[in-house]
């Protein structure tokens, strides 16, 4: 715990020793990446020995405020959230300093490096806080800070757009979380977690779940909470999207377990209704990153489709929870969890990719772009292993996670009545088509951003990022390969830990590890022989002369890159099967006569639930709002005159 | 003894409802000053016979500071500014008189409620402090200039101070010492704030100002 508390300290630390030495940018940028990785490897110990098993005791520290102690405590639960905190927010900062240098002539990076590390540190203070009040404290810090890492651009119109959506959706989330909390502390006398667990009756237990549905779903991004994904992660700068989506949303999946803890019993249809909105995060999330033309844009898509498939994992673990069979209870959260470490680390390393790719052609519309694996070869690799992993393929990290949710969704079906068994077929069907269109849209980056020739950019100045941006993709890709191969035992390190969360007793007799085993031998096999077959090429090429030729030909007399396959075009026919869901406007001219001149097609695929649903009432507000205008006059003696006037009618009611 | 701090708050009020009715800010200044000499004033009469020399030394301190300080801070100021008087308030003079009526009766009404327990003699003093408080507030809220608002701060400060010698009888030097280092720095702020404000923008009326808002 100490070492926890120390790395906050450090984390705050370095961010004012940054922002005193913003004259110097260089060293500001060192001294904060400095902080991040110091607070790695203090904080990532005692959170790898919690997930080991460890137990810690709790800290408290009084304040004079009523109802708020700064409670701190470590848990598995905490630990499975802080393990990919430490681990990104320190990898990401070494990326950092690298991506961060040429902003460093126009804008004062210090502000970034203070922001980065207070975010982090009060990522850390989140999964730890264990007094109502504080938490909500550490959550709006996180916010704020965020806030500021996605306007770190605001001298362009979009990004303060952007950052405006971003405030209002976490500010209202929190609107949700606030009377959560307070009917928690009203049942049980007191905003100590630990007083929370069972405190409430059923009927404000479903108001809490209800709430912290929306509350914490607001911050994790599900569907139709997720608005400000879409926005807020191509305006902030690539490191902050990948924190931002690699752990940062997953804060609110930590709120979510968290409170599901204190509920006690959950009733059957709470479990059902975590799955449905996990089965439409999860699949309207890929069908939108399928339609995207914006590299980040998508991935931030793809961010709502994992936390979709997270939340299936909890719902199928609630729905094993409240049936009392163990095993789908496990197998679900084991899951779930498990997706939101890789999912930080793939999702990690996809932002910092498509950062470097940003960082060098200086465009994110994927049309534009190809052929860029010749000139970064590094960053293409590691993001070929991160688009691997995120479309849950074996032998990587993805599919282990997912796997683990298929298992317990089987179990459950053939365990389980028909009714309860309804929904769990319905998670293997939306798992299914989730992994299969997130194959696709993938496939689609990675053919078209890296594969083929440029198209509209030049590659004479690109080349491969530095090794301060490399180094860390490379260790992240390392990480997803890692546990991809070593699943059985990750799965035995987590299933201990999760049987902890479960209110079912009994030993655990199912082991899903050995399954995972058979399969981790044959993906080993398949690295191996990728391998040999590398070495094998390279011996075969080594006495012969290499020609290269242009990669699309197509029998033209004079073929130009412009001609090759589009990304629209690839996604083309998966968005026109799914269009009743994307509503893509097309602007079609089609060309005409026999010697066609011009010819264009343009198709823009907006968010239903920001066009449909957002906007109208956000315009009603303002309506009704705007009379409230004649309260604000921006003079100072009318300000002054409210709070007289509120200061004497306190004192009439009070001596009345 | 009470004699004297009787005469002094009665003097008291009729300095707040002359700055309700004062339009030169030189008058204004002057009034305010005399505030801070009768509330020093106040003070001694009030502990003369336990004589207790931290107390005279404090009341001193305030005396000195808030009859030579402030106004030659603020004078400075309007020979900087060159604004005479507050023209066209938010609330005429005579208005600002009957308000400043309605204000004394409040404040009368608000000290017959407050539970506290007071000497023989003093029963004057917390009606006086809640006016003075009320008058300061009203020269922020009714007024345009910067500089008015200025004073109706230390005016303000001086009702707090009355209001707090007389409930709490003993406060630490330190307290004391700290509001009065506070009032210092505040004006003295607002009179650099005034210059840059006058010499920008050619005037120091708040109102105009927003043209500022973002």
């Amino acid at each position: 715990m100490n070492l926890i508390l120390a790395s906050i300290a450090v984390l705050f630390l370095s961010s004012l020793v940054s922002l005193a030495v913003q004259g110097k940018p260089r060293i500001a940028g060192i001294l904060g990446a400095c902080g991040s990785v110091l607070a790695l490897g203090l904080g990532i110990v005692p959170a790898v020995q919690a997930l080991m098993g460890s137990q810690f005791a709790p800290l408290a520290f009084a304040s004079s405020m009523p109802w708020l102690s700064f409670s701190m405590g470590l848990d598995p639960i905490s630990a499975i959230f802080l393990v990919p905190i430490y681990i990104l927010s320190g990898l990401v900062a070494v990326y950092g300093t690298g991506y961060m240098k040429p902003y460093a002539e126009q804008k004062n990076t210090a502000f970034y490096w203070f922001f980065y590390n207070i975010l982090v540190a009060s990522m850390v203070l989140v999964c730890v806080a264990r007094n109502g009040l504080f938490f909500l404290l550490c959550w709006e810090v996180m916010a704020l800070s965020s806030f500021f890492l996605v306007a770190f651009e605001n001298d362009k119109v979009e990004v303060r757009k952007a950052s405006w959506i971003y405030l209002i959706a976490s500010q209202l989330g929190t609107v949700f979380l606030i009377p959560m909390f307070i009917l928690f502390g009203n049942q049980s006398g007191s905003f100590e977690f630990s007083s929370f667990y069972n405190c409430l009756t059923p009927a404000a237990a479903t108001g809490c779940f209800i709430l912290g549905c929306i509350g914490f779903g607001t911050k994790a991004g599900i569907i139709p909470f997720h608005v400000w994904l879409p926005e807020a992660h191509p305006a902030a700068p690539s490191p902050v999207s990948a924190l931002m989506s690699g752990v940062m949303i997953k804060t609110g999946i930590y709120g979510l377990v968290r409170m599901i803890t204190f509920l006690g019993m959950p009733p059957l249809w709470w479990g059902m209704v975590l799955i449905a909105i996990g089965a439409l995060s999860g699949i309207l999330g890929v069908l939108f990153a399928l339609a995207q033309h914006d590299i980040k844009r998508l991935l931030a898509y793809h961010s709502v489709e994992n936390i979709g498939i997270i939340v299936l994992g909890i719902g199928v673990g609630l729905i094993g929870i409240s049936t009392g069979h163990q095993t789908i209870a496990v197998l679900g959260f084991a899951g779930g969890l498990l997706h939101v470490i890789n999912h930080a680390l793939f999702k990690g390393l996809l932002f910092l990719g498509a950062g470097s790719v940003i960082h060098q052609t200086h465009t994110r519309e994927i049309d534009h772009m190809g052929g860029l694996i010749k000139k970064m070869p590094i960053t293409a690799l590691t993001f070929l292993i991160g688009a691997v992993a995120i479309s849950g393929l074996p032998p990587l990290n993805g599919f282990v996670s997912e796997f683990l949710v298929y298992m317990g969704s089987f179990s459950g079906i053939t365990s389980l009545e028909a009714e309860t068994a309804m929904p769990l077929a319905g998670v293997i069907a939306s798992l299914a088509l989730i992994g299969g269109l997130a194959t696709a849209c993938f496939t689609k980056v990675f053919g078209i951003v890296f594969l083929g020739e440029a198209r509209t950019i030049q590659l004479d100045h690109v080349q491969e990022s530095p090794a301060s941006m490399t180094v860390p993709m490379i260790i992240l890709a390392f990480s997803c390969v890692v546990i991809g191969l070593s699943g059985p035992l990750v799965v035995r390190l987590l299933i201990p830990e999760v049987l902890a969360i479960v209110p079912i007793s009994g030993p655990f007799v199912f082991d899903p590890s050995e399954w995972l085993v058979n399969i981790s031998i044959v993906a080993s096999g398949l690295v191996v022989l990728i391998i040999l077959g590398a070495g094998f090429r390279k011996f075969l090429l080594s006495r012969r002369t290499v020609g290269q030729t242009v990669t699309w030909d197509c029998g033209y007399a004079a073929p130009f890159s412009r001609m090759q396959y589009t990304a629209s075009s690839f996604a083309q026919p998966l968005t026109d099967l799914f269009s009743a869901f994307l509503k893509t406007k097309k602007h079609i001219k089609v060309p005409a006569d026999y010697f066609p001149a011009q010819a264009s097609i343009e198709t823009h695929t907006a968010d239903p639930s920001n066009e449909r649903v957002y906007r109208p009432v956000f315009a009603q507000a303002v309506g009704l709002l705007s009379r409230m205008r004649a309260l604000q006059q921006g003079r100072i003696q009318i300000y002054v005159l409210y709070i007289v006037v509120t200061l004497i009618a306190l004192l009439l009611w009070k001596l009345r | 003894m009470e004699t004297y701090i009787e005469a002094s708050v009665i003097l008291l009020l009729l300095t707040d409802i002359a700055l309700f009715g004062t339009s030169r800010l030189y008058t204004c200044i002057t009034i305010a000053a005399v505030q801070g000499v009768l509330l020093g004033l106040i003070a001694l009469f009030a502990n003369a016979e336990t004589f207790i020399p931290r107390i005279i030394v404090i009341a001193s301190i305030g005396i000195v500071i808030k009859a030579f300080v402030f106004p030659y801070l603020l004078k400075r100021t309007i020979r900087q500014a060159g604004v005479q008087r507050e023209i066209q308030p938010f609330i005429g003079y005579l208005s600002s008189l009957v308000v400043s009526l309605v204000l004394f009766g409040v404040s009368i009404w608000f000290s017959a409620k407050l539970p506290l327990a007071l000497g023989a003699g003093r029963s004057m003093i917390i009606p006086a402090a809640i006016m003075t408080m009320f008058t300061g507030l009203f020269l922020i809220v009714a007024r345009r200039k910067a500089l008015t608002q200025c004073i109706g701060y230390i005016v303000c400060e001086n009702g707090m101070y009355l209001f707090g010698m007389v409930a709490v009888g003993e406060i630490p030097a330190l307290v004391e010492l700290g509001i009065l280092l506070d009032a210092v720095a505040a004006v003295t702020v607002m009179g650099v704030a005034m210059y840059h404000i006058n010499r920008e923008f050619d005037h120091i009326d708040t109102d105009r100002l927003s043209s500022l808002k973002g």
